[in-house]
């Protein structure tokens, strides 16, 4: 160390130091916090300029559609539950698609994860591709492969499916492999010694550690593409948001519809939000009996 | 330590684990057949089997050679004999007048080679196309008679289609149409045309040494000017569609985070005495939360109209419901220690916050908002698409023609690109900001209280 050949520093050198690194400090965080605020108000002027409508104008205005829509809806109170029942099957396709992209996203996403992961992977030389693979999977919007697959296949729920599945694929794939790096490599020698495939040393050895997680990941998931495929609908893949879509561009008179679907979705994020919460904690935390 | 029970006899025993085993075998079997059972009833619902025929194979060959291969229109208008060149057939991309590619020989008669031997003639009054190894087949497009076609003997092969008003002919090297208005012939040819330079500017044409050497020469500003402005590839509005989507998600991860904070101590047991306040808060930011931010798309977007401002509020709103959840998590989980010793050198209640708080939950506070600074560009894109701003916008607009595709692929390998960096970038801010997650990140990635558990 330099400083040893150096005399002792004395009490006032030491509160001088202490003074001169907390005024140092303090300029640092005002500059950051000065930069930080001037981004801010210079990124909400440039988005303001570039909107259609102001901010201060629209403030004003955010609860009249919401109160037209609900307006409506209480005058025709009596037909809610008629469009309920009518909107009831859109709601279901949407979950279709949500559960389906989860399902196959997972198995896609396990296969990835297994293959990325160092110890597990049957060609190591390959995890940085797999890795890769995984990244691009989960940096696609979902609407990108959406919009591109419904001009190819046509409206409907098959392309959305499609197009959430890629990404989920990729965003599992990296939760994954975060738990299998986790996970015991131990039960995997011990198969491996006894002469037992790649794909039974996975099924055996690791994915018994791994499965409350990711189960619990894939739950997580699919609340995430319950709003996704919701998403996608409005721009043409079928389900509540294309109900939602057309029923909105019908404008005034049809509210009460517009309403119905409102309340379709709210509920039925709300209700899968709570359960798989409640189906999340135990897993994580095992089961209370 | 599990105990035996002695008294049970082996029979007991064995009955007991092939009962056990049984049941395992039962499940083994059970879920992945409840799954597959799950997945058939998919396949009909989505309806699966007539998906085959609703998908349209000529727009995906369309869609594939598009994005990656342009064509050249050369045209002859039969009327007045007028020759006119053009890139993809677009005005944007036409050759002024007299000028035309080295492929193209334009005069009394305009030969156009299609290479390989293949070779067009436009002539004055008949059209020839020498195709190698079929023969020559031509053309001679009549106001009265339609058009009149004479081709090689033998019988007609199935790339040319031959009818009164109409001769078409497709091969590799590039493809022929005569009707009686006009004649046209597509070369197509691989990469992204005039990405640089549109045919009207001065650069075009020029290879990069030479462009270099003009930069260097004072021409730099001119040169910039004229790739910025291209009017095919528009450079400038896709920058700014870019950099209005980084801005939605800026404007309202940041917004939300603000906003979200100070709920969120309403929303605890610890900071909050009142109990009606904090269950109120928490409906409140479950209320936000189930909203999806699809419907806070569209309730914005009818206050605000279109726009990255739209956009922003969307994201805001939506995630403060998040952030509110989450940062009264944290809050939950404050050690009191602290705050305790705060106080106990006279701090007043500011105080004791702002050092005694505030450091416990900046951890997960910034890991929380970088995440989701990534994931809301995401989101971005496709509330662009939706509400009409940013990236989102351009890419929903490019596809909408259907012919653009090369466009199209352009804005995707963009968003990816904007995706990615976003995420090293949070990324990288994470580990810098949050120390000791980056020395121990390569076996065992550490993970804060509740972390990722809402991540998107």
């Amino acid at each position: 160390m330099a400083d040893l050949t150096a005399a002792r520093p004395g009490i006032e050198d030491i509160r001088q130091h202490y003074t001169a690194h907390i005024q140092r400090k303090r300029l640092y965080g005002g500059i950051l916090l000065a930069v930080f605020v001037a981004l801010m108000a210079a990124g909400f002027r440039t988005a303001d300029a570039r909107n259609a409508g102001s901010f201060a104008d629209g403030f004003t205005r955010i609860f009249d559609y919401p109160s037209e829509v609900l307006a409506e809806a209480a005058e025709k109170a009596a037909q809610l539950p008629g469009h309920l029942v009518h909107f009831f099957p859109a709601l279901v396709e949407t979950l279709n698609i949500a559960a389906a992209s989860t399902l196959v996203g997972a198995v896609f996403g396990t296969l990835l994860s297994l293959l990325a992961t160092r110890g597990m992977a049957p060609w190591p030389m390959l995890i940085p591709l797999f890795r890769r693979i995984s990244d691009i999977c989960r940096a696609i919007p979902e609407i990108v492969i959406a919009l591109v697959l419904i001009f190819v296949l046509g409206g409907g729920p098959v392309p959305a499916m499609i197009a959430i599945a890629i990404h989920t694929a990729g965003a599992l794939g990296k939760l994954f492999s975060e738990v299998n790096e986790n996970a015991s490599l131990k039960p995997v020698e011990g198969l491996t010694s006894v002469g037992a495939t790649w794909a039974q040393r996975m099924t055996l050895g690791v994915i018994p550690q791994v499965g409350p997680n990711y189960v619990s990941y894939a739950l997580l998931r699919f609340e995430i593409n319950i709003r996704a495929s919701a998403i996608l609908g409005f721009v043409g893949a079928g389900g509540i948001g294309y109900e939602l879509k057309n029923a909105m561009s019908w404008g005034q008179g049809r509210y009460d519809e517009a309403a119905a679907i409102f309340l379709l979705l709210f509920v039925t994020i709300v209700a899968v939000d709570q359960l798989s919460g409640l189906l999340r904690d135990r897993l994580t935390h095992g089961a209370k009996a | 330590m599990t105990t035996f029970d002695t008294t049970l006899t082996p029979a007991d025993l064995k009955s007991d684990i092939s009962r056990l085993f049984l049941r395992k075998r039962l499940m083994n079997f059970a879920l992945p057949a409840a799954v597959l059972a799950y997945l058939a009833y998919v396949f009909v619902a989505f309806d699966m089997p007539g998906l085959w025929e609703r998908a349209s194979l000529d727009n995906a060959k369309t869609l594939v050679s598009d994005s990656y291969s342009y064509k050249t229109h050369v045209t002859r208008d039969n009327r007045s004999g007028e020759v006119s060149v053009a890139i993809e057939g677009e005005r944007k991309g036409a050759y002024p007048d007299g000028m035309s590619p080295d492929w193209v020989a334009l005069g009394e008669t305009t030969v156009i080679d299609l290479e390989d031997g293949h070779t067009v003639t436009f002539g004055p009054e008949t059209i020839a196309y020498e195709i190698p190894g079929y023969g020559n087949v031509r053309a001679t497009p009549g106001r009265s008679a339609g058009v009149q076609a004479e081709l090689p003997a033998g019988d007609v092969p199935e790339w040319i289609s031959v009818s009164k008003n109409r001769l078409a002919v497709t091969t590799e090297a590039g493809r022929l149409t005569v009707t009686r208005n006009r004649a046209e012939v597509f070369r197509y040819f691989a990469g992204w045309e005039l990405f640089f330079f549109t045919l009207d500017s001065p650069y075009y044409g020029m290879g990069a040494g030479e462009l270099v050497q003009r930069a260097a020469t004072g021409e730099a500003g001119a040169i910039f000017q004229e790739f910025w402005t291209n009017k095919m590839w528009r450079h400038r509005d896709v920058a700014w569609a870019i950099a209005e989507t980084l801005l939605m998600a800026f404007l309202g991860t940041i917004g939300a985070g603000i906003i979200a904070l100070p709920l969120a101590f309403l929303a605890t047991r610890n900071f909050m005495p009142l109990r009606s306040i904090r269950f109120a808060m928490r409906r409140v930011f479950d209320f936000v939360r189930g909203v999806d931010s699809l419907i806070w798309t569209v309730v914005l977007a009818r206050a605000f109209g279109p726009g990255p401002l739209t956009g922003a509020l969307a994201i805001l709103v939506t995630d403060t419901g998040t952030f509110g959840k989450i940062f009264s998590e944290a809050l939950e989980n404050v050690d009191q220690k602290q705050i305790e010793g705060v106080a106990s050198t006279g701090a007043k209640p500011v105080q004791r916050y702002r050092f005694g708080v505030i450091p416990q939950i900046t951890p997960v506070l910034l890991s929380q908002l970088l995440y989701f600074l990534e994931s809301n560009t995401r989101s971005a894109t496709i509330i662009g698409a939706i509400t009409g701003g940013g990236i989102g916008l351009l890419l929903t607009q490019a596809i909408i023609t259907q012919k653009d595709w090369e466009e199209v692929a352009y804005y995707i390998t963009l968003i990816i690109l904007m995706v990615m960096l976003m995420d090293w970038f949070s990324g990288w801010l994470r580990r810098r900001l949050i120390k000791g997650e980056g020395s121990n990140a390569k076996r065992k990635p550490r993970r804060a209280e509740g972390e990722a558990f809402l991540l998107p």
